[in-house]
């Protein structure tokens, strides 16, 4: 199986990732947190299409995030 | 009341392999009232427990100083009265928004007897992160396990004795929106109030890598917390870098141990991100052994609307649907609605008034017919237009389609530097302005919240779509239905050059982040929305009865004083003064004196119009008179204008309410003169150089 780092904007749907590290701000690092994106948390990518916000299943929850909000989490595919 | 009991029955949390006898605890010490708090993360169905403990019994206010709203409701319960208090939805109790800081200084320093943590069981592992909050808090939790049914049918089975061995805490099964487990829950309430059930929660504790960086901590700011804050949980913000726990430490810890702390701060400052995962691992444990067949990304039902409802085009289709049919609903029902109250109801009250000050002093009738009667009076009339309004939004809010909506939107909103969530207050200003500014509070960041609720005024309201509707054709014949079209896209255009202008200079083009759950699609509950209804109105007759009256009666009292008459007020002496500015319109110095009283409420315009053309109400006679008086470009400018112009003083009310800055509501109003008159000189200068409609 391939480890390769890359951020979450980059996963495409139904690819699965890794949460390696959130790169932001406090409150940015804070929220994202609280919604379940820690380290070694898994998460699939349910809507991605190049450009605009986009959908990701973790926890058992959807959530909807910006793209630039999803740059900032670091990820590992799986 | 007496908080001994309370306050020396919660132990410290223990950790999950502590072995001892359980303790229980008997908070009440002769007291015949309680005071039970309600928590949980948003999209939970804590609403709906609320209404069910308290039916009707309820209060809505704010909380002290705080533009979030405060539900309050009481039962009683074996001799018992018990006080509920709906705390704000919030994910975590992280000082990352105003809501979770009311929520937890709520808890720390009311002290609830009770905590009721209402979890989603469908999403037991994200929902329970509250609960990890709570536990470490001095009050004890019960936790509400709701949307069995729902769980159920998706196959995942909690095992609810070994849910609560592991938490260590009352865990009560619930369906809320079948009102099933409400009794249990009042019962377990009871229950545990009296001692009767035992209570030793098992908290979470932070990953490994950092339990000795928290030992430090605690060790040195330990003597110097101040009541009633918990020491443990104290330690365990400053190393979150909470904001609002840092600073307050900062100020009791002398210089010589802040230092201290700050270097051990400063070197963990991911420390964040263990706290979380040391609770997630908590959940994890608890799900594990509780949780039968966990969850393997099945979502059904969600996942299939969802190729629909967020797809980019497909999703924008559905959303203006949906639009087009709450507009329709709005129109075809509301509109008749509104000229029935307004001539039956408000006209027959003005008439009655009238008649009855007639023998009276002239302003007496003056005051009441046309200040308070032609003020309130006019704002009430748009409530059946808001009640259709607020059950479509509430209605589409309780399924979880408006998240969705937000989702497709924030493409849109993004180039205002504004995200999706912003799209449902100003969707709601196409009723009325007031509601979209108190609706702003959705937003979290307070730069978005003021943001958005700068732009609102710029959505057209019914209001305001009255009066082009009645103008239009007068100025423009057959071309009206269009002209009229145009007059509402200028206004959404010139919406998002607002929004990116103010964005720019005020901002300094600043995005807040968009981070936003999707919850499931459930089946609506009714009684939810329906309350949701009555609360919204109520709130928009309350404010019609306060803040709108007050400043009804002042602009009245400006358009009638000296003399009595509009022609000669201190309202026309100012109109008279902007003559100059309205030439450069090709206005009139009465247009001007219209434009001015539509901030009383927007439909004056037209009346004013007809007492300054001296055709009184005779919309025909008006008519004629106005498509003779101006050019087509004047009256093309005028409409524009009108369409832009400042807000009526019941949206003023509210931003100024909203913002809590005199500041932002003059910056406010300036903006949206400049932006109006601005607009409107430059159509008609350029219609006159360009020879046209002079």
């Amino acid at each position: 199986m391939s480890h390769s780092t890359t951020t979450l904007s980059n996963l495409a749907p139904g690819e699965v990732g890794v949460v390696r590290e959130l790169a932001g701000g406090w409150g940015f690092m804070s929220r994202l947190a609280t919604l379940g994106f820690t380290p070694g948390a898994k998460l699939t990518m349910v809507q991605n299409f190049g450009h605009g916000p986009l959908i990701v299943s973790i926890r058992g929850t959807r959530i909807a995030l910006g793209r630039g909000e999803a740059a900032k989490v670091v990820v590992t595919k799986e | 009341m007496d908080r001994e009991g309370s306050l020396t029955a919660v132990e410290h949390c223990q950790t999950e392999s502590e072995e001892r006898p359980a303790p229980s605890l008997n908070i009440l010490t002769g007291q015949t009232t309680i005071t039970v708090a309600l928590a949980g993360q948003p999209n939970v169905g804590k609403s709906t427990v609320f209404n069910l403990l308290t039916k009707l019994n309820q209060h809505v206010g704010n909380w002290p100083g705080k533009t979030i709203e405060q539900k309050m409701g009481t039962y009683r319960q074996n001799g018992l009265t018990i006080h509920i208090v709906d705390l704000p939805g919030t994910y975590s109790l992280t000082a990352n928004s105003l809501e979770e800081v009311i929520a937890r200084d709520y808890i720390i320093k009311e002290r609830p007897d009770v905590v009721v943590a209402v979890v989603d069981a469908a999403i037991l592992e994200r929902s329970l992160y509250l609960v990890a909050e709570l536990l470490p808090l001095p009050a004890p939790v019960i936790v509400g396990l709701n949307m069995m049914d729902v769980a159920e049918r998706e196959g995942r089975h909690v095992e609810l004795e070994v849910l609560q061995a592991a938490l260590g805490v009352p865990v009560v099964p619930m369906v809320a929106t079948k009102a099933q487990g409400v009794r249990e829950l009042a019962e377990t309430i009871d229950r545990l109030v009296h001692g009767d059930i035992p209570y030793q929660p098992r908290c979470p504790q932070i990953r490994d890598d950092h339990r000795a960086v928290l030992d430090e901590i605690l060790a040195l700011v330990g003597p110097h917390v101040p009541a009633p804050y918990p020491t443990d949980w104290v330690a365990l913000k400053l190393l979150e870098g909470d904001e609002e726990i840092t600073a307050m430490m900062r100020g009791v810890l002398s210089d010589a141990v802040w230092e201290q702390v700050h270097d051990i701060l400063m070197a963990h400052d991911d420390a964040l991100v263990a706290v979380a995962s040391g609770r997630y691992d908590w959940i994890g444990r608890m799900i594990r052994a509780a949780v039968v067949r966990p969850q393997v990304g099945q979502i059904g039902l969600t996942e299939r609307l969802d190729c629909w409802a967020t797809h980019p085009v497909w999703g924008m289709g559905l959303l203006a649907g949906i639009l087009a049919l709450v507009f329709w609903l709005t129109y075809t029902i509301g509109a008749p609605l509104q000229d029935a109250l307004d001539t039956y109801v408000v006209g027959a009250l003005a008439d009655w008034a009238g008649a009855l000050l007639a023998s009276g002093p002239e302003w007496a009738s003056g005051l009441v017919v046309d200040g308070i009667i032609g003020g309130v009076g006019t704002v009430i009339t748009f409530l059946p237009i808001l009640v259709i309004f607020f059950a479509a939004l509430g209605l589409l809010e309780d399924i979880g389609y408006m998240a969705r909506a937000a989702y497709v939107m924030d493409r849109f909103m993004h180039l205002m530097g504004l995200h999706g969530k912003s799209f449902l207050p100003l969707f709601l200003g196409f009723g009325c302005n007031v509601p979209a500014i108190v609706g702003s509070r959705v937003i979290e960041s307070r730069r978005a919240r003021l943001l958005t609720i700068m732009v609102a005024p710029l959505v057209p309201c019914t209001g305001r779509m009255m009066v082009i509707a009645f103008l239009t054709p007068v100025f423009f014949g057959r071309a009206a239905t269009l002209v009229s079209w145009g007059l509402i896209a200028l206004n959404l255009v010139v919406l998002a050059l607002s929004g990116i202008v103010i964005n720019r200079i005020a901002f300094r083009g600043e995005r807040a982040a968009f981070i936003m759950e999707l919850p499931l699609y459930h089946i609506p509950n009714w009684r939810t929305i329906g309350l949701l209804v009555w609360q919204r109105s109520l709130d928009f007759l309350r404010k019609a009865g306060t803040v709108i009256l007050v400043i009804s009666v002042i602009v009245w009292a400006l358009s009638a004083l000296p003399a009595g008459d509009v022609e000669t007020s201190y309202l026309a002496q100012f109109g008279r003064l902007l003559a100059p500015l309205g030439a450069l319109m090709g206005m009139s110095w009465r247009m001007m004196v219209a434009l001015l009283t539509s901030f009383v409420a927007k439909e004056n315009s037209v009346a004013t119009l007809g007492i300054l053309y001296g055709t009184g109400e005779e919309e025909a006679t008006l008519a004629a008179i106005l498509g003779a008086a101006l050019t087509p470009a004047a009256a093309l400018a005028f409409l524009i204008v009108q369409m832009l112009f400042i807000p009526c003083v019941a949206t003023v009310a509210a931003i100024w309410q909203e913002t809590h800055s005199a500041r932002w509501t003059l910056f406010n109003l300036a903006f949206l003169l400049v932006v109006s008159f601005g607009t409107g000189i430059v159509v008609y200068q350029g219609a006159r150089l360009l020879g046209w409609g002079i």
